[in-house]
């Protein structure tokens, strides 16, 4: 897998073990990682800024994670919140996402699952924001949210609405990975977890309209993790 | 001797007994009222009467007195106490010695004060020789230094009185102890009646659970008591015998992967050589722990739906635009597996509940007829999945009714209850992927939107019906 860049992530868990696994796996992933073991110490690092991305674990020692997310927000810290909960529950989410988390992963978590969201979540933070954005454009494939058109090379692509909407997520997020979840809960805003692949038809549909008829997919499938979308000529 | 001191200190806790105590203080409180009030009125009536009827007397004499001087009062007096009545007169002179009347032995010093006096006299009557009576007298001094002493004998009226106040006491008496007793008995039938439901209660506490209460069968309050601690205790054991129930299938359900996963990791350990056997091993055993932690999840979900603590997602919503969405989610899907997904969705079908449990409620439903009605590989043409939402008018209020019939092999109506319970499959889908914990999802998301999940015969095939209050 490839990255665009590496972050600081400041992870804060009270499992040494959980929080050394991922630490482990961040920096293997080439970003730089800072660990706190309670709510506190956690409170003091992210307070003092230069990260990225927070992951947080709902429950902590001192002060709990909910807690500390919303103190952080009153004092005006900005920078995005994975929060990660053993819970895990229906309604646990939204409690999170209201105290002012941005995204919730319940544990237990695929790493990719992680990974993947945690980028999203540091380009959400560093880019402008997405109301703002009309137009997208991947190479060769522009995508215009004014006038719904998408055209690859010039040539017209017809989408159904929520095709359109898969593809402009793909697109906001060209170059990073997509879990199958995250499709879900963005473009369909499901949040449960279907037995039958019906991500994969509906990605796999938008390839052939996306794809078809050109020598290189735009739409790869990155093996245990998700999709990508990526300008397949600066790949070569 | 401490054993019945023990059951009296019982008795004397008991409601019952505090009750007819209280009750028997009340009553004995207003018995003494009332009758003190009526002895004491009847006694000032009667003292009125006795007083003014001296006042006559004396008025009587004093005009003798003032017409005839002292012989026509002495006359008087003497003729007055020879006739037989109750009242006294005396005539003395200033140093007590009497002049005339029908009292003997009255003091000088009481002579001497004028005014109402309550004196003890000796009274002479022909059979009972003589007797010391009571007396309410009046002395006068007359013009001339005699003195004058008119007076009714009282002992009559007095041992009226004595009479009043004996019985007095004694109805008092009779009041505590009829009450006492009555309050006693009372008492202990109650208790006997709690100590053998406590009694029962211990004994049920100590694991028999199939124990119950007896009832006397007055309807009376222990009854009703007795009766509805009966249908808790029926309660309590349906839901310990589902508890046992669902632990048990939780051990074996959970065990099953767990045991396959623990072997895939021993195979992988003894058997494999290079690094792809490797890994495709490792890959094999994170799709198990996987699968496990969807069942942790499953459960988990179905214990907090049932518990109903999701409040915080419940909201008023248009249940045709989950349907809609959900249909156009499965579409594709449906399609590829060579079936056709058609819906039939009215509009307005407003709920009170959660969009995101009904979808997937829904979206568990469609999984289901995917997985067990597949089309025959020889068919032609694959009978349609079918999806209607309606809303049907009701007097009690509009139902929500959401339909998913397929062609599959439907479910045999005797199966039709238990196969929504917690990990029920049934035999000829225990070779298909699953745990048996979808359909009991779908059933708890049902009865978290007030309603119900019912099996229906499709003919061939099955209808999962949703059957939902509308919100109004």
């Amino acid at each position: 897998m490839r990255y665009n860049h590496a972050m600081k992530i400041l992870i804060i868990e009270d499992d040494r073990e959980a929080a050394a696994y991922l630490a482990k796996g961040l920096r293997e992933a080439g970003h730089g990682v800072d660990v706190a073991h309670d709510g506190l110490d956690g409170y003091a690092l992210a307070e003092a800024g230069g990260h990225d991305v927070l992951i947080v674990d709902r429950m902590l020692p001192k002060l709990d994670g909910l807690s500390l997310i919303r103190s952080l927000r009153e004092q005006g810290v900005s920078v995005p919140v994975l929060i990660l909960s053993a819970l895990g529950q229906v309604d646990d989410r939204v409690k999170g996402l209201r105290a002012g988390g941005d995204d919730y992963l319940p544990k237990p978590y695929a790493f990719s699952e992680l990974l993947a969201r945690i980028e999203v979540l540091a380009r959400r933070g560093a880019g402008k924001p997405e109301a703002e954005t009309t137009r997208y454009e991947v190479g060769e494939l522009v995508l215009d949210r004014l006038s719904r058109s998408v055209t690859r090379a010039g040539r017209a692509i017809d989408l159904q609405p929520r095709e359109f909407r898969l593809l402009e997520y793909l697109m906001r997020h060209a170059g990073q990975v997509v879990t199958r979840t995250m499709l879900l809960e963005n473009v369909w805003d499901y949040h449960f977890d279907p037995q039958t692949n019906v991500i994969d038809v509906h990605v796999s549909r938008l390839r052939g309209k996306v794809d078809r008829g050109f020598d290189r997919a735009m739409i790869q499938t990155v093996r245990g993790a998700g999709y990508m979308l990526r300008d397949p000529a600066r790949d070569a | 001797m401490s054993g019945f001191l023990d059951s009296f200190g019982k008795l004397l806790r008991t409601t019952a007994f505090k009750l007819s105590a209280f009750y028997l203080v009340i009553f004995a409180v207003t018995i003494f009222l009332t009758l003190g009030y009526v002895t004491w009125n009847a006694q000032r009536l009667v003292n009125q009467q006795m007083v003014s009827t001296i006042e006559a007397e004396i008025t009587g004499l004093a005009e003798q007195f003032e017409r005839g001087g002292m012989r026509q009062l002495v006359r008087s007096i003497n003729r007055r106490s020879r006739s037989p009545s109750a009242s006294l007169y005396l005539i003395t002179t200033r140093a007590g010695n009497p002049i005339a009347g029908n009292v003997e032995s009255v003091s000088a010093s009481l002579l001497g004060q004028p005014g109402e006096h309550r004196i003890s006299y000796e009274r002479v009557s022909g059979e009972e020789g003589v007797q010391v009576h009571r007396a309410l007298v009046r002395v006068y001094h007359l013009p001339g230094g005699n003195r004058l002493l008119v007076g009714r004998d009282i002992e009559e009226n007095e041992r009226m009185r004595d009479v009043v106040h004996r019985a007095f006491v004694w109805s008092l008496l009779w009041v505590f102890l009829f009450g006492g007793v009555g309050g006693w008995i009372v008492a202990k039938r109650m208790l006997g009646r709690v100590e053998a439901m406590t009694l029962t209660t211990r004994s049920i506490m100590a694991g028999d659970l199939g124990g119950r209460l007896a009832i006397a069968g007055s309807g009376d309050e222990l009854d009703r008591l007795a009766d509805s601690l009966n249908t808790m205790l029926g309660r309590i054991e349906e839901l310990m015998a589902g508890m046992r129930q669902v632990s048990d299938n939780i051990a074996h359900d959970l065990k099953t992967p767990l045991t396959r996963l623990r072997n895939h990791a021993d195979d992988a350990l003894r058997e494999a050589r290079t690094p792809d056997e490797l890994r495709a091993a490792l890959e094999a055993a994170i799709e198990e722990s996987d699968n496990l932690i969807r069942v942790f999840n499953a459960l988990l979900m179905i214990a907090r739906l049932e518990a109903g603590n999701a409040e915080d997602l419940v909201r008023d919503f248009d249940a045709a635009d989950t349907v809609t969405d959900v249909a156009e989610l499965y579409d594709a899907v449906v399609e590829e597996a060579g079936m056709k997904l058609e819906a039939r969705i009215a509009s307005g079908l407003q709920l009170r509940g959660s969009p995101e449990l009904l979808a997937q409620a829904l979206s568990n439903l469609i999984d289901n007829a995917l997985k067990y009605a597949m089309p025959e590989a020889d068919a032609d043409v694959a009978e349609p999945i079918r999806l209607v939402a309606d809303r049907i008018g009701n007097p009690d209020g509009d139902r929500i009714r959401i339909s998913l019939s397929d062609h599959g092999p439907g479910i045999p109506e005797e199966d039709r209850e238990r196969v929504l319970g917690r990990f029920v499959r049934l035999e000829d889908s225990r070779n298909r992927p699953g745990f048996g914990l979808g359909l009991s999802l779908v059933a708890a998301i049902a009865r978290l939107h007030g309603g119900t999940l019912r099996l229906e015969d499709g003919t061939p095939g099955l209808v999962a019906v949703l059957d939902l209050p509308a919100a109004a």
